[in-house]
Formats: C-alpha cells, sequence, structure tokens
C-alpha cells in the first residue's frame, strides 16, 4: 500500500456463518479503513438481523478469480461427466451435512 | 414503536410476538429472537416504594430515549453508509432499552403515565415517551443537546455508554429481576457502543490534524455535561438502598479508569472545564433541562400527539 492519503476506504469483501449454517458464505462487501474496522463495518451492516455468528472479511483485491473469458475451458469439461456425482451410493442414515 | 407491547403480566409474551405473525417462512434465517424477559419473574419487588422504582426507570428509559433520538439524528447524514448502519444499530439499541424500562415504569406506578382520551390503543410505554412534557423527563443533560459533528457524537456515545455499561453491569443483581433482565441485555449492547466509540476517539485523536482537532473541541464542549452522569440523585439512592438500583456515584471510580485510559492511548488531555451548573441545585435528573430539549421533543412527539387515538 502507497503511503498517499486514499479518497476512498479499500473495499473488503464479507462473509458470514449463519446460527444453522456449517460454512461462511459470502454476504457483500463494504468499505473499511483497517481489517478491525472492517469486522466491526460487517457486524453493524450484515449481522443486524440475527443473522451471524461469525464472519471472516478479506480485502477485495486479495481475492484472485477465474476470469470470465476462462469460462468454457474451465467449466464445459466437467458438464458432461455425470458419473462423477455420487450420486449411485445411498447415503448411510448417520453420515450428516451430505 | 408499539405494534406489541409486552405484557408484564404475561409471563409467556414476547415482544417480538406482534412482528413474527404466524408464517415463519417469511424469514430468511429463521426466528429464534431472544426475549429479553423470557422466564422472568415480573412481580413487583418488596420493600422499595413503587413510584420511586417508576422514577428510577424513567430515568434510566429517559436517557436512553433522548439519546436514542439524537443518535438517530445521525441517520443519512453520517460520513459513510457504514457508520451510517452502526449509529442506526446503537439508536435501536437503545430505544429498546427506553420500551423495556417505560413499561416497567408504567407497571410499577401506573400514575406516571399521561392520561389520553377514552378508549385510545396508545400504550403506556408510548405515552410516557410521546405525551410527557419536557419538564417531566428526567434524562442527564447530556444526553439531550444539539449534534454537532462526528467527533462529537463519538464523544457523546464513548461518556454515555461508559458510565452506563458500568450502571447496568451492577444493576444486573438487582432485586427488581425484569430491571435485572434489562441490565443483562443492555450490558452487551453497551459494550459494543463503549468499543465503537473508543475506537473512533482513537482514530481520530491519532489521525489527521484535522481530526483531532475537532475531537478535542468536541470533548471540551461536553464535558461539562459529563459530571451529572456520575451525581446521585435522592431517587437513586432510594432505590439503591432498597437494593434494586444502582448509585451513579459508585461506579464513578471504575468510570474514570476506563476514560483515562481511553485519553491516555489517544494522547488527549483531560478537559479542564467546570460541570454545567443546574438551576438552585436541579438538574436533567429533577426536569431542569437545557432548551434544546424541548425543541427535540416537538419534533419527536408532534405526530404521535396529533393522533392521540392512532394504532401505529
Amino acid at each position: 500500500m502507497s503511503e498517499e492519503p486514499q479518497a476512498e476506504w479499500p473495499l473488503y469483501e464479507v462473509f458470514v456463518r449463519g446460527k444453522r449454517g456449517l460454512n461462511h458464505v459470502h454476504v457483500g462487501s463494504l468499505h473499511a479503513a483497517d481489517d478491525e474496522m472492517a469486522v466491526r463495518h460487517a457486524r453493524d451492516v450484515y449481522t443486524r438481523r440475527n443473522e451471524g455468528v461469525s464472519i471472516w472479511v478479506v480485502r477485495a483485491e486479495a481475492i484472485t478469480a477465474s476470469s470470465p473469458d476462462e469460462k468454457d475451458p474451465f467449466f464445459a469439461p466437467s458438464g458432461d461427466k455425470v458419473y462423477r456425482h455420487p450420486t449411485f451410493y445411498a447415503i448411510p442414515d448417520d453420515v450428516p451435512h451430505m | 414503536m408499539s405494534h406489541s407491547t409486552p405484557d408484564p403480566n404475561d409471563a409467556h409474551g414476547s415482544v417480538f410476538d406482534g412482528l413474527l405473525g404466524s408464517d415463519d417462512s417469511q424469514w430468511a434465517f429463521g426466528t429464534d429472537f431472544e426475549d429479553p424477559l423470557a422466564g422472568v419473574d415480573t412481580t413487583m419487588p418488596e420493600g422499595v416504594a413503587p413510584d420511586a422504582l417508576a422514577t428510577y426507570c424513567v430515568m434510566l428509559a429517559d436517557d436512553a430515549l433522548v439519546l436514542s433520538h439524537r443518535v438517530s439524528e445521525w441517520c443519512s447524514n453520517a460520513p459513510d453508509l457504514e457508520e451510517d448502519i452502526a449509529l442506526a444499530n446503537i439508536a435501536l439499541d437503545l430505544l429498546g432499552q427506553a420500551r423495556l424500562l417505560l413499561a416497567r415504569a408504567a407497571a410499577a406506578d401506573p400514575t406516571v403515565v399521561p392520561a389520553l382520551p377514552e378508549g385510545s390503543p396508545v400504550p403506556p410505554e408510548d405515552a410516557l415517551a410521546f405525551f410527557r412534557e419536557a419538564g417531566d423527563f428526567r434524562n442527564v443533560r447530556l444526553a439531550e443537546v444539539d449534534n454537532g459533528d462526528f467527533a462529537h457524537v463519538v464523544c457523546r456515545i464513548l461518556l454515555f455508554a461508559t458510565v452506563r455499561l458500568a450502571l447496568m453491569e451492577r444493576l444486573r443483581e438487582s432485586r427488581d429481576r425484569v430491571l435485572a433482565a434489562v441490565a443483562a441485555k443492555g450490558v452487551k449492547e453497551l459494550a459494543y457502543h463503549r468499543d465503537y466509540a473508543g475506537r473512533w476517539f482513537l482514530t481520530l485523536a491519532q489521525g489527521t490534524d484535522e481530526s483531532r482537532r475537532r475531537l478535542v473541541a468536541a470533548l471540551e464542549d461536553l464535558w461539562p455535561l459529563y459530571p451529572e452522569l456520575l451525581a446521585t440523585h435522592a431517587v437513586e439512592d432510594e432505590v439503591a438502598t432498597a437494593g434494586v438500583g444502582v448509585r451513579p456515584a459508585d461506579v464513578a471510580a471504575e468510570v474514570e479508569v476506563v476514560l483515562e485510559q481511553v485519553l491516555a492511548m489517544s494522547a488527549v488531555e483531560r478537559p479542564d472545564r467546570r460541570a454545567l451548573a443546574g438551576v438552585r441545585g436541579r438538574t436533567g435528573r429533577d426536569g431542569l433541562h437545557t432548551e434544546a430539549l424541548g425543541r427535540m421533543l416537538a419534533e419527536m412527539q408532534v405526530t404521535a400527539r396529533a393522533h392521540p387515538m392512532g394504532q401505529w
């Protein structure tokens, strides 16, 4: 980061785990001056309706994403491989969260 | 403010009843809201005068109600969207505390509730909030003065939440189980308010020359109102003796430790300002207010007063 004053706070992506959720889910983004403030802003903006019990935040610029241009080479080849799904097995009753 | 009134005589009633209706499916994240009064013994404690208990509840309620309104005036005016919502959350927390406390005041002594036209559906907590004159409000004057800049609201919340958190921590042991339950809920909220304001206090103090100048000016401006928060009124003394309330003077030492810590970390000097005098020793707790309260109430109460038969 440069030492020059910035006109706007950096963008953060917010992930919240709900009371009944097992994993953090992306819920949106916000601006904050630093990581600690981002967690607090996330609490104020995204958990005020009793949604969450845990928050992750990450600087948006730290996320590396796949490009829309690569959509076909990335994802199309798995479109017809039905045998990769484990749907041909019966799941035992005592295996949770499947 | 009045869709569902917590009925102090109904142990099963929930403040969320009117909001939830019967259709759970509209709630994306479930309906397991917590009712702060669930399972709480609502009978009045022995050994305390009902009018003293009611007045004490009104004092605690009015602090929260009046500051809630002032903080809510920041809605759409904060420096950015995130702070806007943060301030609105704080205002709503305080409004929730005020609601429970005003309902408790009305249950303890129904004579404190202003008279309304026959058949009015306005619940007692709303009657207390919207149909009392400024002279009947018992809040400290720190809660009522006009807003300034963002540093001003940060300083105001810091002073207010630090004192109220210390009070509520002790009030959890009140012999009045409803006050104890309200305090237990309030402690969690106020801990966040104090943390929020403390962080911004430090950030503004250590930010730019301009942010520091504004912070110091706001603290100087509000400091004369701070001693009133720690003064003990005769009613507070009476309910504290009865084991129902807390004397602000008893938490002064721990409040000072917290504030000194924030000031030291932020390298801000404690202002050298005398307390704002009352009128013959009478201050906000006695119903003697600055003129800012009357103007604020005029705006806050105008709609409710125009429709005393209205259902909201």
